[in-house]
């Protein structure tokens, strides 16, 4: 048997970077570095780990929809431990939102050949944490999302939701599609064999065209919603800081009383 | 006036605390009509009508709770076809973002996911997001199809607006797809007797320096004396100091309380994301240089093992 996994992974401006908003109002990426985004790197380790406790031929490929720099991203996932990449790039997907990401990652799945896909919970830019249910309901296969523990065996995926009211034990057929959260399990670090490895794997470049998706159906111009200002958030006026000299629990006691709070 | 429909989160007929502000910014938009789902559907209505539904559709089957999330969309998709409504409101948990996205792209819709705040608008209803870990503040509006929104709790306040709130049966037809994902278990959360972090007015919360699972007992008494919720950093989340559902930060909840307290915290970026659109914030931090202190509207430079017992207490003699 054979079991051939496929991850989203985004490449994002780094969150600890000063992001800001291009004239377009789209995000802007000169200003700040970019990376495979951390929450995909937990996608990328689920995907290792159900390869390594699996009996079966499991092949891993890390797919990314982003501008030229995002084979980064894949680089990254390589050197992890996945087996090929396959990168969409295209100018006419400048600006495209959650809606139109997710046809485009369904059809690169699709052609790609897959059994399971794996995303990350949300993206750091974006945070929508939206693409693997449109995904889902793109392919028509089950959702089996914002799962903290995850093991895939005979055909079957399971896992655990811990949600706002309970934690849930979910179950479905393959093929489907998972979300893996940050509670799922470190990710680990490219090794230097890894680095070194990742070097000489393959990464495939597909076009709008190599997926038959058509300009108009991607792309800030076809959007479904519109940015229609961004503003910074005017800094916070200096607060009072005051240094504890014995009395700092007091002090703060009158400031929340000042301010109604007791 | 145009139909705003509103999907009702509740359990076994208790409507949540962001359900009845969606009603109050739904009524921005037009007349709310209510989705109520699953076991104790028709129970919300009462509550639902005093705070502005003039319709409440209802649907009960075991579906709802024995597979996940695609059985609802289906529900909200024949809702969406009954009504032909303004706008579709969701409250931005995880699982009603799910919902709303998957009934927008089967609707041909755009999707708006965490708005802090919703208003009428001339091509449709305008929804502020705070976005960059709440560096930005941005306005948008879904250009194609039905808006649907999910909204952030804590982002409108709980208005009485009585409504008729008119019971009605919701017609749905479960897809293929109803049935793919099991929910083969499920452990409820147990109450700790205080607020839930979301929708708490006060969140006092606990990171690295709190140094220990059982120094977080003076985290809870302070966050006791004030009736607040309790919070924790991802740091000690990871300690395994706290439970995760307690966490506060981009991979956490994200709450907006009137006042948020931070003990032991840094204020790294990942946790400014989930907290800093708090109204008043105030930090307790023994390193005057944390970033924390960018934030505050009032901190302490000091050990919060000081300061935290003595603010405890001093609330509790103002509180007589
Ligand atoms: C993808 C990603 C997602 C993340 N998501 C989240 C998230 O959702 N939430 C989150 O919180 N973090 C998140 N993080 C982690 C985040 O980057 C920080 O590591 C984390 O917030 C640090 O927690 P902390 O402030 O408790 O610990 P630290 O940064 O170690 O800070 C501890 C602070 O406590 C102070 N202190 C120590 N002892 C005392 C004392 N006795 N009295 C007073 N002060 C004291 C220290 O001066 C210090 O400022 C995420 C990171 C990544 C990469
Ligand atoms: N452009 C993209 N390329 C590849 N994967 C993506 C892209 N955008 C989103 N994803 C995947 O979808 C997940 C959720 O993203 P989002 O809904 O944007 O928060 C991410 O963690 C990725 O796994």
């Amino acid at each position: 048997m054979s079991l051939r996994i496929v991850v989203t992974v985004k490449y994002v401006p780094d969150a600890t970077g000063d992001r800001h908003f291009a004239d377009d109002l789209t995000i802007d990426r000169d200003d700040v570095d970019g990376l495979l985004s951390e929450l995909d790197e937990y996608a990328v380790e689920q995907a290792l780990q159900i390869s390594e406790n699996s009996d079966d031929d499991v092949e891993i490929t890390v797919l990314t929809v982003g501008p030229e720099d995002a084979k980064d991203a894949l680089r990254k996932a390589l050197s992890m431990g996945a087996d090929k990449a396959i990168h969409v790039e295209d100018d006419d997907l400048h600006g495209t939102d959650a809606i139109g990401t997710s046809l485009v990652l369904a059809k690169a799945v699709e052609k790609a050949g897959y059994d399971l896909v794996i995303s990350g919970m949300a993206s750091t830019d974006g945070t929508m944490g939206v693409v693997p249910a449109l995904l889902a309901e793109r392919l028509g296969v089950p959702q089996v999302t914002l799962l903290s523990e995850v093991s895939v065996a005979d055909g079957t995926v399971k896992g655990r939701r811990d949600g706002d009211a309970a934690s849930e034990q979910l179950e479905a057929s393959l093929p489907a599609v998972v979300s893996v959260t940050d509670q799922s399990g470190e990710a680990r670090y490219p090794s230097f064999k890894g680095i070194m490895a990742a070097k000489k794997k393959p990464v495939q470049s597909w076009d709008l065209s190599d997926l038959g998706i058509d300009e108009d159906e991607v792309g800030l111009e076809n959007a479904y919603t519109a940015v229609e200002s961004a503003a910074e958030r005017p800094a916070r006026t200096a607060g009072t800081i005051v240094k504890d000299e014995g009395e700092g629990g007091k002090q703060l006691a009158e400031f929340l009383a000042s301010q109604k709070f007791i | 006036m145009a139909e705003v429909l509103v999907y009702v989160d509740h359990v076994d007929g208790a409507v949540r605390k962001p359900t009845l502000e969606l009603l109050t910014l739904a009524r921005r938009i037009g007349e709310p009509v209510a989705v109520a789902l699953g076991n104790g559907a028709a129970d919300t209505a009462a509550t639902l009508a005093e705070h502005g539904a003039v319709k409440v559709l209802t649907h009960e089957a075991a579906e709802y709770a024995d597979y996940l999330v695609v059985p609802k969309v289906d529900a909200l998709q024949a809702a969406h076809e009954a009504v032909s409504p303004a706008a579709v409101l969701f409250s931005s948990s995880a699982e009603g973002k799910e919902i709303a996205a998957r009934l927008a792209l089967r609707i041909g819709s755009g999707i708006i996911t965490d708005a802090v705040d919703l208003e009428a608008g001339d091509e449709g209803p305008v929804a502020t997001q705070s976005v960059f870990a709440a560096s930005y503040t941005t306005k948008s509006r879904v250009s194609k199809g039905t808006p649907v929104i999910t909204v952030k709790p804590n982002s409108a306040a709980v208005e009485p607006a009585p409504a008729a709130g008119t019971v009605e049966a919701l017609s749905v037809t479960f897809s293929d797809q109803a049935t793919g994902t099991k929910v083969t278990g499920r452990t409820p959360r147990e109450s700790t007797g205080r607020p839930e972090l979301t929708e708490a007015a006060i969140v006092v919360s606990g990171g690295r320096g709190v140094n220990g699972a059982e120094n977080f007992a003076i985290i809870e008494a302070l966050a006791d004396s004030l009736g607040a919720a309790v919070g924790a950093s991802r740091a000690a989340v990871d300690a395994g100091w706290y439970p995760h559902t307690n966490q506060v930060g981009q991979t956490g909840k994200s709450v907006s309380p009137q006042l948020y307290i931070a003990s032991g915290i840094s204020g790294a970026i990942q946790h400014r994301a989930g907290m800093q659109t708090s109204k008043t914030i105030v930090a307790i931090n023994k390193d005057a240089e944390a970033p924390i202190f960018d934030l505050v509207d009032y901190g302490i430079v000091g050990d919060l093992f000081d300061v935290v017992p003595q603010l405890t207490e001093e609330i509790k003699s103002r509180k007589g």
